[in-house]
């Protein structure tokens, strides 16, 4: 028998699988397909104060072993999720859910995070500061070490007892002092990574495809830049890692954690193999035979030793 | 909605740049007409959403256009080879307010899902009035087939190389005195439709889709009733609540 649960910043995932915040809408659609009480947890939808449609379309564009979205944070904010989305996600998920944070003010962070973190449902707050796609706000916290900080601050405070993830953006010089920044500001955790700046044209128009012209990459064309980041981030914390960033298959899985993840974030494979998660999870117990592994948490940061 | 695995039985050209493919396996998730499959394809990361033509028992059919690499690459798949398909995806067109006489409005690759709707009004005793419009006469397809079920059937060609020269809107009817409409084409003909045509009706959207079964928010349009995803709240969208 193979032990496949993790901890992660204090709460016992069953496994370390976590669909991926804007892949997995807020937990319903996939629930149709299969028992999402399978998973570790889910991240649902980046929420922010005001409902927000998002960009315009397209938003969609297909990549070599990848796609750019540029969906730009579309969710019927905080006060619905509340009254609405966690009510019904109640009936079908029955662990704590990871809640997804987005503002464009240090202020809304705040005030969605105090939100979230009343509710019973959420297990973490998980802090995007890293949307390559809305205007004002998202990017703009994760690029600076002091605004990151701010961000952990700001949220920290209201957060109460439920640990703080934040989550950070690739496209930096240094993905390791805005991870050191959120660290000292007091954060329990960090996720990594977020989609990658990407753009495609449509030759025929002469025109990018996406209508916000640029978009986030995902999907495993950006895993070994994940893989890479997760490596460098685990070496300069203590806190938990939640890797992410082209996870498509059960040993990408053992090698996030092996490079230093303790619980490993699923995204893009969701939209292309809507089973994918179920599937993994399945796969786990052989694929730790296959390489000896008894537990999985013997495994994190195993690659650093 | 429902991940299977379909057998290509065959895959032709039957006009220029459009394709029909017909395909076996679990269609027990397909309700409705207007619905859509997406395929994965060999070596390309995102699925290609692509409407169901024609469905008869465990054999479906689509009818798609060279539209860029990916659809250039289905082309060449052979008889035999197997394909990973979402099936059952969208919610399609509804056939209870048709009336008698509903009109069936079409252009280029937007025709095919019609098909398939106008074999079940024709089933139920309807005269669907169908009418398809093509840029000209090397890209018509499934014209004679529409007439081969018995439905009343106008072709029209932008370059007027066959049929009457017009758009769709020229071959509506004088009276226009339809019972309802179902239409699916490009936008800039569906909003000519929309303008044209007095009865309520459905119309079929189109826009680039992320996953097509409604996770990814990548395909949301704006409604009079909120916002809406193409694939999964659509992509048949009621004359009422359609924002231009």
């Amino acid at each position: 028998m193979v032990n496949t649960k993790v901890e992660l910043c204090g709460l016992t995932l069953d496994n370390p699988l976590i669909p991926a915040s804007g892949t997995f809408g807020y937990g319903y659609e996939f629930a149709e397909l299969y028992d999402i009480n399978l998973l570790g947890t889910f991240s649902f939808k980046g929420t922010t104060g005001e409902p927000r449609f998002g960009n315009p379309t397209p938003r969609i564009a297909d990549c070599p072993a990848g796609l750019i979205n540029a969906v730009g944070l579309q969710n019927p904010g905080v006060d619905a999720v509340m009254t609405e989305e966690l009510p019904k996600l109640a009936k079908c998920f029955h662990k704590p859910v990871m809640a997804n944070v987005c503002g464009s003010s240090v202020e809304e962070y705040a005030m969605v995070a105090e939100k979230l973190a009343k509710s019973d449902q959420v297990g973490w707050l998980e802090v995007n500061i890293s949307c390559p796609n809305v205007r004002c706000g998202g990017l703009a916290f994760g690029t600076q070490p002091e605004n990151a900080a701010e961000v952990t601050r700001a949220v920290k405070a209201v957060a109460g007892e439920k640990p703080v993830i934040m989550k950070l953006s690739p496209n930096v010089t240094d993905i390791t002092t805005i991870a050191r920044a959120c660290e000292e500001a007091g954060a329990d955790g960090l996720s990594l990574i977020n989609t990658m700046l990407g753009m495609r044209l449509d030759l025929k128009r002469r025109r990018p495809i996406i209508a916000n012209t640029m978009g986030g990459l995902s999907g495993s064309a950006i895993f070994p830049v994940a893989v890479r980041m997760v490596w460098q981030v685990y070496e300069a914390v203590r806190i938990p890692i939640v890797g992410m960033g082209g996870v498509s298959s059960t040993r990408d899985v053992i090698e996030m954690m092996m490079a230093g993840a303790t619980a490993v974030g699923i995204g893009a494979a969701n939209l292309r193999q809507p089973f994918i998660c179920k599937t993994i999870i399945e796969e786990l117990p052989a694929v730790m035979e296959q390489y000896h592994i008894s537990s999985l948490r013997e495994i994190i940061g195993i690659a650093h030793q | 909605m429902k991940e299977t695995v379909f057998t290509i039985l065959a895959n032709e050209r039957i006009a220029k740049d459009i394709y029909r493919m017909r395909l076996q396996g679990d269609t027990s998730c397909v309700t409705a007409p207007g619905q859509f499959i997406n395929l994965m394809l060999d070596g390309y990361y995102l699925r290609r959403p692509i409407s169901v033509s024609d469905l008869e028992g465990d054999v479906l059919t689509i009818v798609y256009k060279i539209l860029g690499e990916g659809t250039k690459a289905m082309t060449a798949y052979p008889v035999g080879k197997e394909l990973n398909v979402l099936t059952g995806l969208g919610n399609g067109y509804t056939l209870e307010k048709s009336g008698d006489r509903p009109l069936l409005a079409g252009g280029g690759v937007g025709i095919p899902p019609l098909y398939l709707l106008c074999r079940r009004l024709l089933a139920q005793g309807k005269k669907p009035q169908v009418v398809l419009g093509y840029n000209s006469k090397d890209e018509i397809f499934l014209a004679n087939e529409f007439a081969a079920l018995g439905a009343e059937t106008t072709v029209l060609t932008a370059d007027g190389s066959f049929g009457r020269k017009g758009f769709v809107t020229d071959g509506i009817a004088e009276k226009n005195d339809y019972t309802y409409l179902y239409t699916c084409g490009p936008e800039p003909m569906l909003k000519a439709v929309y303008e044209t045509v007095k009865t309520s009706g459905q119309f079929s959207f189109e826009e680039r889709m992320g996953c097509g079964f409604g996770a990814c928010m990548g395909c949301t349009c704006k409604t009079k009733y909120g916002s809406k995803r193409i694939c999964k709240d659509g992509p048949v969208l009621e004359k009422e609540e359609i924002v231009w």
